[in-house]
């Protein structure tokens, strides 16, 4: 008898601490007047280049910091500082994402409260950020038109808990065959609630509709 | 990816129970996954069995329950399955309704364990 199997109930969400640490930063960072923007896009879908040129546009009436996590250097915080916006890098040390105890640390680290908006750049890829809350007011993220128009099918998580969607480097359409309607109704179809900016941070297309959108999702939460 | 840190939050839990609950090995594991999520069964088997080496754990089988995306409509509160694959605008089959919001298909749960 002392050998038979028994089943133990458990019933435990296994990302619930996570979530719960989330739930707990958000309400912090609304109660200090900062909101948080957690930034998700693969490698080379222009991450830093898209935060440059809206930095550069929402920096007048905004005091933004940079929060760049990368599994191990400092080259993205060192693109921001030099453009004049505090940036600070974490060194995720092989993790490939944040989670919020790590946004915590960083926001610490920074000061937060000193800032309207800080913008977290997560780790590139568009699988392991989708899982764990961070906190943040706001989720968004980019996709380039060099990745295909086929991204909303392999990678529907990260679509589904974004609310804005950043279509970058709009200059290469006439060299793709990305098809623009099929990425949209592929996108609404995880995700009807999602807000789309058609941008190119090289040329500047599009960044100011979006850096206006930003400012007053910004104010609406810090007042 | 991230199997390690999913996995090593499995194991945490399991260790837990397992230690309120005078266990002396566990046998398996039944885990319900969103269909939704990235991780692959065999994959989360493998990181399992290296993070839980040389614990109570070591050996389970992990018993993978895939949980469909539900979505409930916005207009009418009908709560119907999709296929998130498939890349379709899905409609409400009630109302044709285009807004719905995310019932289930993102969880990570651990139903329950059998141990020795």
């Amino acid at each position: 008898m002392n050998d038979a199997v028994r089943i133990i109930e458990v019933k435990e969400d296994i990302l619930a601490d996570n979530a719960l640490m989330a739930k707990n930063l958000n309400a912090e960072l609304t109660a200090s007047k900062t909101f948080l923007m957690n930034l998700m896009a693969s490698p080379g879908a222009g991450k830093t280049t898209t935060l440059l040129a809206t930095l550069a546009l929402i920096g007048k009436h905004l005091k933004v910091g940079v929060m760049e996590a990368d599994i191990d250097s400092k080259v993205d915080a060192e693109k921001i500082a030099a453009a004049g916006t505090e940036a600070i890098q974490i060194k995720t040390g092989g993790f490939c994402h944040m989670d919020a105890t790590m946004v915590k640390t960083g926001l610490d680290a920074m000061d937060s409260p000193r800032f309207d908006l800080v913008i977290l750049e997560n780790v590139g890829n568009l699988v392991c950020p989708a899982e764990f809350e961070t906190g943040a007011h706001l989720n968004a993220m980019i996709l380039s038109i060099p990745e295909g128009d086929d991204k909303p099918l392999k990678y529907p998580l990260m679509f589904s808990v974004c609310q804005v969607l950043l279509v970058n480097k709009m200059d290469y359409l006439p060299l793709s065959d990305f098809n623009l309607d099929v990425f949209r109704e592929r996108v609404r179809a995880i995700n009807p609630d999602m807000t789309i900016f058609e941008i190119s941070a090289k040329t500047g297309e599009g960044v100011d509709a979006w850096a206006q959108w930003l400012t007053a999702r910004v104010k609406s939460v810090i007042g | 990816m991230h199997e390690l840190p999913v996995m090593n939050s499995i194991l945490a839990v399991v260790l837990k129970h397992a230690a309120s609950n005078q266990v002396k090995k566990v046998v398996a594991i039944h885990l319900q996954v969103g269909e939704l999520s990235d991780l692959e069964d065999a994959w989360m088997q493998q990181y399992f069995d290296y993070v839980s080496k040389g614990s109570l754990a070591e050996g389970a089988v992990l018993k993978i329950e895939r949980i469909p995306v539900v979505m409930r409509c916005s207009a009418c509160g009908h709560s119907f399955r999709i296929n998130v694959k498939d890349g379709m605008k899905p409609l409400c089959p009630e109302c044709g309704g285009d807004k719905h919001s995310l019932v289930s298909g993102r969880e990570y749960l651990i139903k329950n364990m059998e141990v020795l």
